[in-house]
């Protein structure tokens, strides 16, 4: 560029004061809230590891980890039943715990980021009422015991892909993406199409209701390490491109016409970032079923300690939302124990408080 | 004073149709290096249009060529995406969105993307530059503060800040004072009139006000009714006989020797005033109030 830039104010910063000239210094904090979001969901993990029917000892748990890793052998007391309990029961459960929680905040912050709107969740585009769908039909026509149980989650998966593919085609414009509005229109409407068939089939079902409703309301039972597999992959790829994205999502924070002046492709963005979020729900929902409220309560918990960036929102929701869940999981399966309680309810329980707490919080400082 | 310069943006045969109807079209104009081009005419002339056009957020027929030779469109040196025109032409909008909780050193950040990397990471580099721009515009107090918590003065600054920090050769600003005081109207002014100078800039913005474009303008463009009716200098352009025309109110016009104009616009209905006197009112009223 034939520009210069302005030559004389940069004089006054040198490299020796540029800690105290240049104002903030993001990354550092970034890193430093990144850490404190890795030892919560590690803190979680060992806390879900410890607790059940049986109480393993914290230091027995982590022995046994340290065991378990190549080229270390390490004296653990614990009996094969624990063992067992521990890398056959819990360690998947806890696994699956916080991948889910991470695929839905992380969605959750990046819906919210997209579509410039806090109250968007990672339900809104048609995966939840797809999902739904998915698994009723799965459920009533019995399908869903063959194949090991992973018709389920398959017919829930293919629902919810469904559902979001059919909001984004009824979103276009003569054959071009429509807006943030167009798509929450065409979400709400085909959320709708499908909760009316939905609700159609159970009235002729009913003996499936409970069933149904069983997986509606969510929880984190495992097949040994079966789902675990299906879900990693998934939570890999979708964490980095979500994190890679988080900066042109911040972009998008200023409208899509100034952001297309800045440099940014503001339709492609999103459009990436909600099929890649969308894949992470599908994939979340079809494992766990619907839990409420992760994807909304978390980045707005993340956003009052770390303000607005994306850059910082969505791994860190990533990070608590893994915590959150896996510490919802442990009270759900202990409250009651030998009974299980719904985890859906028990997100919804603490998470409508704490929402309301939030919201509250924000008006006060306003 | 065109002539030899070189040339910083050359629009060819703009044509943009919103929603079936023609907002422009056919329009031709030449920006050359270090100039401020002002485009005036009445509401609805589609001036906004025009900017839009030149800073790629419409889709338009015809190209923009730069400075460096790169056009916009599809040809061989072609300007396919947004990024590669963000770094030729730099935009402060008319009604700015400030994002929630934005500090005003994040927000002049943005205005460095177009040179960032996939993940969009501010450099050192990207910082000194803005913390600079910030400096030059006497805004380093706000550094850290809310952006939404600025009065309407700093605030525009700080959107001319990231414009300023894209480092593009070409700044496009569309009624850059429309919700300003008189007195912060002409800081702006004279803020802009100054970079100019410091920076070679070339500013093209959309003005309302014509005593404004007569004082601040080096060439001025008219639009109406989606065509270009007139381009010239601010004495060429600005007469009483063309802002009757264009504007539909009479005004006088005085030339100084420097080539700026002074325009004053006077009520028609004379009747209204005691005893006949004419009643002058501020040039800052030119605003048209009876339509095309």
């Amino acid at each position: 560029m034939s520009v210069p830039v302005a030559a004389a104010p940069q004089e006054r910063i040198t490299v020796d004061d540029r800690d105290r000239v240049v104002p903030p210094r993001p990354r550092d904090l970034t890193v430093g809230l990144v850490a404190l979001g890795v030892v919560a969901a590690i803190g979680a993990a060992l806390a879900g590891l410890v607790s059940g029917p049986v109480t393993i000892p914290a230091g027995d748990v982590v022995a046994a980890l340290i065991d378990r890793l190549p080229f270390f052998s390490v004296e653990h007391g614990l009996s094969t039943t624990a063992t067992t309990i521990l890398f056959d029961i819990r360690a998947p459960r806890v696994i699956l715990g916080l991948a889910v929680g991470a695929l839905l905040a992380g969605s959750g912050a990046s819906y919210q980021g997209v579509f410039r709107n806090p109250l968007a969740d990672p339900y809104l585009l048609g995966v939840a009422a797809g999902a739904g769908l998915g698994a009723t039909l799965a459920i009533v026509t019995g399908t869903a015991r063959l194949g090991a149980g992973f018709v389920l989650p398959a017919a829930a998966f293919a629902g919810a892909i469904l559902a979001v593919l059919a909001t984004a085609g009824l979103s276009l414009r003569r054959g071009r993406p429509g807006g943030p509005a167009a798509l929450i229109l065409a979400g709400v409407a085909v959320a709708a199409l499908l909760a009316a068939v939905q609700t159609y089939l159970l009235q002729r079902h009913a003996d499936s209701l409970r069933v149904v409703y069983g997986w509606l309301l969510g929880r984190l039972s495992t097949v040994g390490w079966a789902e675990v597999r299906i879900v990693l992959p998934i939570l890999v790829v979708s964490a980095a491109v979500l994190i890679l994205a988080a900066g042109a999502i911040d972009v998008l924070a200023v409208g899509d016409e100034e952001a297309t002046t800045l440099g940014i492709r503001p339709g492609l963005t999103r459009a990436l970032v909600l099929a890649v979020a969308s894949l992470a729900t599908a994939t979340a929902v079809s494992v766990s079923g619907l839990i409420g409220f992760v994807g909304l309560i978390v980045p707005h918990g993340v956003r009052l300690i770390a303000g607005t960036r994306n850059r910082r929102v969505i791994p860190l929701s990533m990070l608590l939302g893994a915590a959150f869940l896996t510490l919802t999981d442990l009270v759900a399966r202990t409250v009651q124990a030998p009974a299980e309680l719904p985890i859906g309810v028990i997100t919804a329980f603490v998470g409508a408080p704490a929402f309301l707490l939030i919201l509250r919080s924000q008006q006060a400082r306003a | 004073m065109s002539g030899a310069s070189p040339i910083a943006l050359a629009a060819r045969d703009i044509t943009v149709t919103l929603g079936g109807a023609r907002v422009l079209e056919g329009i031709d104009l030449t920006v050359v290096e270090g100039e401020w081009l002002a485009l005036l005419g009445p509401n609805g002339a589609g001036k906004t249009t025009l900017v839009r056009a030149l800073s790629g957020t419409v889709r338009h027929a015809g190209s923009v060529t730069f400075g460096d030779g790169s056009v916009t469109g599809d040809g061989a040196q072609g300007l396919r995406g947004p990024r590669g025109r963000a770094r030729r032409i730099a935009v402060v909008p008319q009604t700015p969105v400030i994002p929630p909780g934005i500090t005003a050193f994040e927000y002049v950040l943005l205005g460095r993307s177009a040179h960032q990397g996939l993940r969009l990471s501010a450099s050192l580099d990207d910082r000194r530059r803005s913390l600079a721009v910030l400096q030059r515009l006497d805004l380093e107090p706000f550094v850290d503060r809310d952006l939404a918590t600025l009065s309407g003065g700093e605030r525009q600054r700080v959107v001319l800040a990231r414009a300023l920090v894209a480092d593009a050769p070409v700044l496009v600003l569309d009624e850059p004072t429309a919700a300003l005081d008189l007195g912060h109207q002409f800081e702006i002014l004279e803020l802009l009139a100054d970079l100019q100078q410091e920076r070679g800039l070339t500013v093209v913005t959309t003005l309302h006000d014509l005593g404004v474009a007569g004082q601040f303008g080096d060439r001025l463009a008219v639009l109406h009714g989606g065509r270009l009716v007139a381009h010239g200098t601010p004495a060429e352009v600005l007469t009483p006989d063309a802002i009757g025309r264009w504007w539909g109110v009479d005004a006088t016009c005085t030339v100084d020797a420097g080539g700026r104009v002074d325009v004053t616009v006077r009520r028609r209905r004379t009747d209204a005033s005691p005893a006949g006197a004419p009643v002058t009112t501020p040039a800052d009223d030119a605003t048209p109030a009876s339509g095309r």
